[in-house]
């Protein structure tokens, strides 16, 4: 219980701290990349301290009452998660918070934020069979879907499930919001539809969206590092080397490929989630 | 502290300009002059961004839409006219068509004059703009306009070339 509570409350503290420096490094990766020099690593932390001080514009206010609930359950989500609750709980959770990001993009009524939400729908559909596949997964690897038993399974899921896991860094490409499916959003340089989703979006309402990325994308790592934790400090180290390897990874992705059209994004989704996942729990279930 | 001059998000707005210096607006982006490194992001999008760059003049057909993107970018927000075309008109001053600079239409908060402006006079008229971004922002603070339009006399901006309006407020002042 004591274990518990520290979780979710270092996860409450330390999310967004890890979360924006990600992101930070994230975008200071990305300039060398591209050999600029890029901003410093502290920069998320200004933009979104800046958005705080803007002014106030929504035109409809019932849309940041929905980021606001966008917000609320994706820290739920990372709280359940850190707090070993069970994988499907988590992951359903994860699903109402990105529906209630849905619904306050359509709410704005804005034909560029109502495209956006229409694709992030198909991205959602996109992910959903290979997060769900991975849950089945963890259970059949371990006999567990609480992540408090994952923990500290006797051995790696990762030699279990390893098909999984590759499906899953691959629709980490979507949730991360990187280039060949960054469809909805249009983050930074992959400006398409205005803003995407968060056209709308300005000031606080905006700095909401930051946070729960920020938030979410340390849930997501904390997945990657479940495959590899065997109740061992040698486990988790591997995990944690293995969730920023995965974040490198995207950020690689990001910088080499160009935009995908959604159909893409769908169609390589499902067949990695069938060729890998359900391949993957068919042999697990055989042997 | 204010952060708002720490991540200054641009949207790029081009009136009746040649090109010339929206290629030169560009080129700040690219890795010889990197303006990310200054926090500064080109965001597309009015409702995201803290400053409006504006090259070319002004005619009755970009008008509104001047206005539009102006009206609809949260304060406290500045304006760079970027280019001599867009600081007074510059060779279409006369033209039958052309209202004359930006700030026939929207107040301006700096000017960056060349033909076209270099990128590195770009980046400096936008340093120059997170100053005034800041007064702003602490005006906003004390709860006062943060345009000023609650003041007697308005502020003198930053490099006005000579026969704007501004340039001729601070005349007067």
């Amino acid at each position: 219980m004591t274990v518990m509570i520290i979780s979710v409350v270092a996860y409450l503290i330390l999310g967004p701290i890890v979360g924006g420096l990600l992101a930070g490094c994230d975008r200071k990766i990305t300039a060398h990349m591209q050999s600029r020099v890029g901003p410093p690593i502290r920069q998320p932390f200004y933009d979104v301290f800046k958005l705080t001080e803007k002014e106030d514009i929504t035109v409809n206010n019932v849309q940041d009452f929905y980021v606001l609930c966008f917000l609320i359950f994706t820290i739920v989500t990372g709280c359940l998660f850190f707090a070993g609750q069970s994988l499907l709980l988590v992951f359903f959770t994860l699903t109402t918070a990105s529906t209630f990001l849905i619904v306050a993009a359509y709410s704005s009524n804005s034909p560029y934020a109502e495209a956006g939400a229409a694709r992030e729908l198909l991205q959602v559909m996109a992910y959903e069979p290979m997060v769900l596949l991975s849950a089945i997964g963890f259970y059949m690897a371990t006999g567990s879907f609480d992540v408090s038993q994952i923990m500290t399974s006797e051995t790696m899921p990762f030699f279990a499930v390893w098909g999984l896991f590759i499906g899953l860094v691959f629709i980490m490409t979507i949730k991360f919001r990187k280039s060949p499916f960054d469809l909805s959003m249009s983050e930074h340089a992959h400006q398409e539809l205005v803003g995407g989703l968060k056209t709308e979006f300005s000031g606080k309402t905006l700095a909401m969206v930051e946070v729960a990325h920020w938030y979410e994308n340390v849930m997501l790592l904390g997945l990657i590092f479940l495959f590899f934790a065997n109740g061992t400090v040698a486990g988790y180290v591997i995990g944690v080397v293995v969730a920023l390897l995965t974040y490198f990874l995207e950020i690689f992705i990001d910088n080499s490929f160009a935009r995908m059209k959604w159909q893409a994004a769908i169609n390589s989704a499902w067949i990695v989630a069938a060729a890998l996942g359900a391949v993957n729990l068919f042999v697990l279930l055989l042997v | 502290m204010s952060y708002v001059a720490k991540s200054p998000w641009i949207i790029h707005y081009d009136g009746s300009s040649c090109n010339g210096c929206d290629i030169e607006v560009l080129a700040c982006l690219t890795p010889m002059y990197d303006v990310e490194r200054f926090g500064i992001v080109n965001t597309g999008n009015p409702k995201h961004a803290d400053v409006f760059l504006i090259t070319g003049a002004v005619n009755e057909r970009n008008k509104g839409v001047i206005k539009q993107i102006y009206d609809q970018m949260p304060e406290p927000k500045v304006v760079v006219a970027v280019g001599i075309c867009a600081c007074s008109g510059g060779i279409w001053e006369e033209c039958y068509n052309i209202l004359g600079g930006t700030d026939k239409v929207i107040p301006v908060d700096c000017y960056v004059p060349g033909c076209a402006a270099r990128p590195e006079a770009i980046i400096d008229g936008v340093v120059a703009g997170l100053g005034v971004l800041a007064e702003k922002r602490a005006r906003m603070e004390k709860g006062l306009d943060p345009e000023g339009k609650d003041e007697a006399a308005p502020e003198a901006a930053v490099g006005a070339p000579e026969g704007t309006e501004a340039s001729e407020a601070e005349k007067e002042a």
